[in-house]
């Protein structure tokens, strides 16, 4: 089985970001990046399906130049090679753009399956998935928590809301979008971390996969959301904001 | 091209609320680019839902019945809705930002070059056109978003982002026939299913303590354990914390989760992301001891601590312990 899954990088989570001159985007100077959490989900997911079946499993990013070492972690985790489409355009692209891109260098593969984290931390449009399977013609599913391969199809949970599921079937190639949590990560051993020093990572350039469309949509402006409700904030030591809080608790809340 | 189209959910038999709400966006957005409001409803037959979704407004609703479309499925949405776009050509279509819509409205937006504005928070009108405001980076920032050049724009809005309103008018009924076979439809669904009996109802506690990631470690759960002893309360968390087997599924408050509404709901060490919100929003009181200033969480929280909850919470446990004279 051929196994393509596409990650990205996001800002670590729990950092301070900071908004950028042209006010559209964050200041990345300074930013320290990692993958985003549902992608390396997905890369799990493509790694145990590749051990359970065999086959290959190759990351597909579409990033600047520090993606390089998310994508040396993948391939240290298992994947067998990787493709870098090297841009610093993104942000000018949208959904569209950066899927059109990202499904041209798929087309080239051909592959069985192609997994993506269900929405990045960044933007959080989660969306990108579904296009590529809309412009690769194949059929998808979303919010994946369980994928299980029987022969030229596959059967996979899909989460509903509220705790509910669903079982889908659909014949390969297909595109899943997978859920955090679907299993437990890997770390990458040190024989994967060698290992990786020596697996293929093709560069490709944005001009080799076709003109990107004009953008559908543009951001205008990014700025702190305005704060419409008056949170009492509490001040002191530990001890002092403790001792306020039970106050509040005993004689506004009612629950002490 | 004129009007907005608004694409109703429905499941299990019952519209989902969030629809009325994006009638209610629908409208909003009518007053800034003209023309009216439009429903559409799809399903293998709608009976009795086609005249309750006529009596929450708009101008005509679209019923688009047919067998293939009587379970949901990315294909039969995707071509149904396109069919009729094509067709009556409005201006804006617009949907709840439900699970389903995150399935399949990317791809019917591609089938017309466009890209969905998701997860819209509130809109509004400058310069003639409609700006969308939409959350960045996990509600740490906001975004403004336009649509730029031809064709059909895209939009789904947040659960409880725009107020339901009531119709004083009915829809006219009028439906809409899709040409659709089974040939085109390749993913197969099955029936929804619950994984395992639930033994903890949350929904029924009065008060909750609440712990997300912040609590870094499984060792660290009983930090808060033992505040939720102390008050009495019941231990609940944050996705993530389940995800990772800290603590049952069972406890997880969200949108994949229960929905919540106790007197008191302690969120320790929870950023307050959108999907967590909306399990817990209701709840009376809400508390929030993050060490982010800016989390979301704060956003509505009634009381904040900011500092470190390894610090706080020792504190409150055993503040809460002396009040109780214990
Ligand atoms: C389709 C879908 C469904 C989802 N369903 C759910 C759901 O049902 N429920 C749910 O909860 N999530 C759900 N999520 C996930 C959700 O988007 C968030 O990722 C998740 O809620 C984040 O959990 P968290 O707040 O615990 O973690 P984080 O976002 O990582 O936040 C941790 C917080 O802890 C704070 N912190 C860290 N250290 C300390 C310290 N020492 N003291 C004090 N504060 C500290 C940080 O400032 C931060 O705000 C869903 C996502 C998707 C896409």
């Amino acid at each position: 089985m051929k196994i393509v899954v596409a990650i990205k990088q996001v800002p670590v989570r729990d950092t301070n970001v900071r908004i950028d001159a042209s006010g559209k985007w964050i200041d990345e100077a300074d930013l320290e990046f990692e993958i985003n959490e549902p992608d390396a989900y997905a890369l799990e997911e493509a790694l145990q399906l590749k051990d359970e079946h065999g086959g290959e499993v190759i990351a597909l990013c579409a990033g600047p130049e520090h993606a390089g070492s998310m994508i040396r972690e993948a391939l240290a985790k298992g994947a067998d090679r990787a493709i870098h489409i090297e841009c610093d355009d993104l942000g000018s692209l949208d959904t569209l753009g950066v899927a059109q891109r990202l499904a041209a260098a798929v087309k080239a593969e051909n592959p069985d399956l192609i997994l993506t984290g269900l929405q990045s931390d960044d933007l959080g449009l989660g969306q990108t998935g579904v296009v590529m399977a809309e412009l690769l013609g194949i059929p998808h599913s979303t919010i994946i928590m369980h994928v299980a391969v029987d022969g030229a199809a596959i059967k996979v949970k899909r989460e509903l809301e509220d705790g509910w599921f669903q079982q889908i079937e659909m014949p390969l190639p297909a595109l899943l979008t997978i859920q955090s949590g679907i299993h437990r990560l890997r770390y990458a051993t040190l024989m994967g971390i060698k290992k990786a020093k020596t697996k293929e990572v093709k560069k490709l350039t944005p001009a080799e996969l076709g003109a990107a469309p004009a953008a559908a949509i543009t951001v205008e402006r990014i700025y702190a959301p305005e704060k419409k409700k008056q949170t009492q904030i509490l001040k002191g030591s530990p001890q002092e904001t403790a001792a306020q809080l039970v106050e509040k608790l005993k004689y506004e809340v009612r629950v002490i | 091209m004129s009007g907005v189209l608004v694409v109703l959910e429905h499941r299990n038999g019952a519209w989902a609320r969030m629809s009325w709400e994006a009638i209610a966006a629908a409208g909003q957005l009518a007053q800034i680019c003209g023309g009216n409001v439009y429903t559409a409803a799809l399903g293998g037959e709608l009976g009795a839902l086609s005249a309750e979704a006529a009596s929450h407004g708009g101008a005509k609703l679209h019923t688009l019945e047919h067998a293939q479309l009587a379970q949901y499925t990315p294909e039969g949405y995707t071509l149904a809705l396109e069919e009729l776009i094509r067709k009556h050509q409005p201006a804006w279509v617009v949907f709840a930002h439900t699970y389903r819509t995150r399935d399949f409205a990317p791809r019917l937006a591609t089938r017309f070059q466009q890209v969905l504005i998701a997860d819209v928070i509130s809109l509004r009108g400058e310069d003639g056109a409609p700006v969308f405001v939409r959350q960045m980076m996990q509600g740490k920032l906001n975004a403004d978003y336009r649509k730029t050049g031809d064709g059909p724009g895209f939009v789904s809005v947040q659960a409880g982002a725009f107020r339901e309103e009531v119709s004083s008018s009915t829809a006219a009924i009028e439906p809409f026939a899709v040409t659709l076979d089974a040939g085109q439809i390749r993913t197969k669904p099955g029936e929804p299913f619950r994984e395992s009996a639930q033994t903890v109802d949350l929904g029924a506690a009065s008060l909750i303590v609440s712990v997300g990631r912040g609590i870094k470690e499984q060792d660290n759960i009983p930090v808060v354990q033992e505040l939720a002893d102390a008050l009495g309360a019941e231990l609940a968390a944050s996705r993530p914390i389940c995800d990772n087997g800290w603590l049952p599924m069972e406890r997880q408050v969200g949108s994949s989760g229960q929905t919540v509404a106790p007197k008191l709901y302690l969120a320790v060490g929870i950023s307050g992301a959108i999907q967590h919100l909306v399990g817990m929003k209701g709840s009376k009181s809400i508390v929030a001891i993050n060490k982010d200033e800016n989390a979301p969480i704060f956003e509505v929280a009634d009381y904040g601590i900011v500092g470190d909850l390894f610090e706080i919470v020792p504190a409150l446990t055993e503040a809460v312990r002396k009040a109780k004279g214990a």
